[in-house]
């Protein structure tokens, strides 16, 4: 017990660290996921036939494979392969390409949650809004969106939570975000070694983070229940 | 000259033809009752009118503007449609309100939208603003919820719910004000609330097209009744003569439902 007090400042300042990292990816990650999801629900909406089948192809090999495996690859793949390591190397290298897997699959899982959104408000406000002389995007923009964000928030806060979690994957390419950080401990890091609950303590970081979360997600779905 | 012409409009949905050579013309002020079973084509015709559906060939006219016409050379462009569209408006069954609007606010909507076309829209904002939620809060009066403006969607009864969708309606002052079957949706009681409306409206001379399946109110309010049977007009004219005096079996059949119960 006294040694964990005597290795608690080291440890904490490292996870810590790799905490940060964490909440990078995980931030960078709902930025661009949110956005390209939604293009990508329009794409498998589209009545343009080409367009939504690869859409859906794209969305099928993204969430019908690991995240653990799409991150491999996308790091890899350019400079094994192809010759070309357009990650460059580095830890900035690693988080850019983390970044790209994480979107990228992300956006599929938030583009079906989009279309179910999206579809799930009834065609009677679309039709309500053209027989008004409502633009289809001022329909979009001033009935649907809202409708379809009230409708979405339960299963966004599933999918963001995930996130927060799943950001430990990036590991498989040495990101080093948090479980990394605790891990480090184990082979020996800052002249600690051998010592396993450094990573056991990070499951407080990932409890305090999607607490607050849930709390945030649940006064958002209140907020929205002014209407029904 | 007839406010509303409608020549030979056909309509067919993959191979169900659901408007077969629908003809019928409406004066202005005046009240058109559409009755007729289900899937007789009263609702798809509302819906041509009001250009949620396209006809596959026919014309309709407006104060003699073509407004459709499949052989003419016409724009398709939105903002053209849009614009053929505000002739008409329509009330539907299931009232479509906005749900995370107001009552108040559900009327002023797409006027507010359309205001921001007008080239003075930056110049005179807030003297706009007044004017349109004046003229919705006196519309809304006028549907007796004076007191209700205030209150969402979820919080008004079917009745209270449909005069706000009217308000709505009326509120882009529109030649031809369509209902599809108003009070399809609520109890005997709140439907007594939504025809007292429309009969009010058809004293101050609205021209109405009006869908339904009350067969009493049909009768009172209408200067001319269509009964349309397996998309044709089946028999016409003056409401008293189509629904006490109909010549045709079919139309016998389908009223004597009604007269019996």
């Amino acid at each position: 017990m006294e040694l964990i007090l005597e290795q608690l400042p080291i440890v904490i300042h490292a996870l810590n660290i790799g905490f940060l990292q964490t909440l990078k990816l995980f931030f960078v990650t709902l930025i661009g996921a949110f956005p390209l999801g939604l293009i990508i629900a329009f794409g498998s909406m589209s009545r343009f036939k080409p367009l939504s089948y690869l859409t859906k192809v794209i969305v099928w090999i993204v969430r019908g494979t690991p995240l653990m495996i799409q991150l491999l690859i996308i790091y890899y793949f350019p400079g094994l392969v192809l010759g070309n390591p357009i990650w460059g190397g580095g830890e900035t290298g690693r988080f850019l390409a983390a970044s790209v897997s994480f979107i990228l699959n992300y956006a599929c899982y938030f583009s079906e949650i989009y279309r179910g959104g999206i579809q799930g408000v009834p065609v009677g406000q679309t039709e309500a809004g053209l027989v008004l002389g409502m633009t289809k995007t001022q329909i979009f923009f001033k009935v649907t969106l809202l409708q379809m964000i009230k409708r979405i928030v339960p299963p966004m806060s599933n999918e963001i939570i995930t996130l927060v979690k799943d950001t430990s994957l990036a590991r498989i390419i040495a990101l080093q975000e948090i479980i990394w950080a605790g891990q480090a401990f184990m082979k020996g890091s800052q002249g600690i070694s051998g010592a396993i609950w450094p990573l056991f303590f990070t499951a407080v970081y990932y409890l305090i983070c999607n607490g607050i979360l849930t709390l945030l997600l649940g006064r958002l779905e209140k907020k929205l229940n002014y209407f029904r | 000259m007839s406010i509303l012409e409608v020549e030979h409009i056909q309509k067919s949905f993959e191979r169900t033809e659901v408007l077969k050579d629908i003809s019928f013309s409406l004066e202005k002020g005046q009240v058109l009752s559409i009755i007729g079973s289900s899937g007789s084509g009263k609702t798809t015709l509302l819906r041509c009118l009001n250009f949620l559906e396209r006809p596959d060939s026919g014309i309709i006219r407006v104060n003699g503007e073509t407004l459709f016409d499949p052989d003419a050379p016409f724009s398709r462009s939105e903002a053209e449609i849009r614009k053929k569209r505000l002739h008409f408006g329509l009330v539907f069954q299931s009232f479509n309100l906005f749900p995370q609007y107001t009552a108040l606010q559900n009327v002023m909507l797409a006027k507010e939208l359309l205001a921001k076309e007008q080239p003075d829209y930056k110049t005179r904002k807030k003297e706009i603003h007044q004017e349109i939620e004046a003229q919705a809060a006196s519309l809304l009066k006028q549907m007796g919820l004076a007191d209700r403006m205030q209150n969402y969607p979820h919080q008004l009864s079917g009745g209270q719910c449909q005069r706000v969708a009217i308000a709505r309606a009326l509120a882009l002052q529109p030649d031809i004000l369509c209902f599809d079957e108003p009070t399809s949706a609520l109890d005997p009681e709140l439907t007594g609330e939504v025809l007292k409306v429309i009969k009010e409206l058809a004293d101050k001379k609205t021209t109405m097209i009006i869908v339904t399946h009350e067969m009493a109110f049909a009768r009172d309010v209408a200067d001319h009744v269509i009964f349309m049977d397996d998309g044709c007009i089946l028999e016409q004219g003056d409401p008293i003569q189509v629904m006490e005096h109909p010549k045709e079996e079919r139309t016998k059949q389908f009223l004597a439902r009604f007269t019996q119960g």
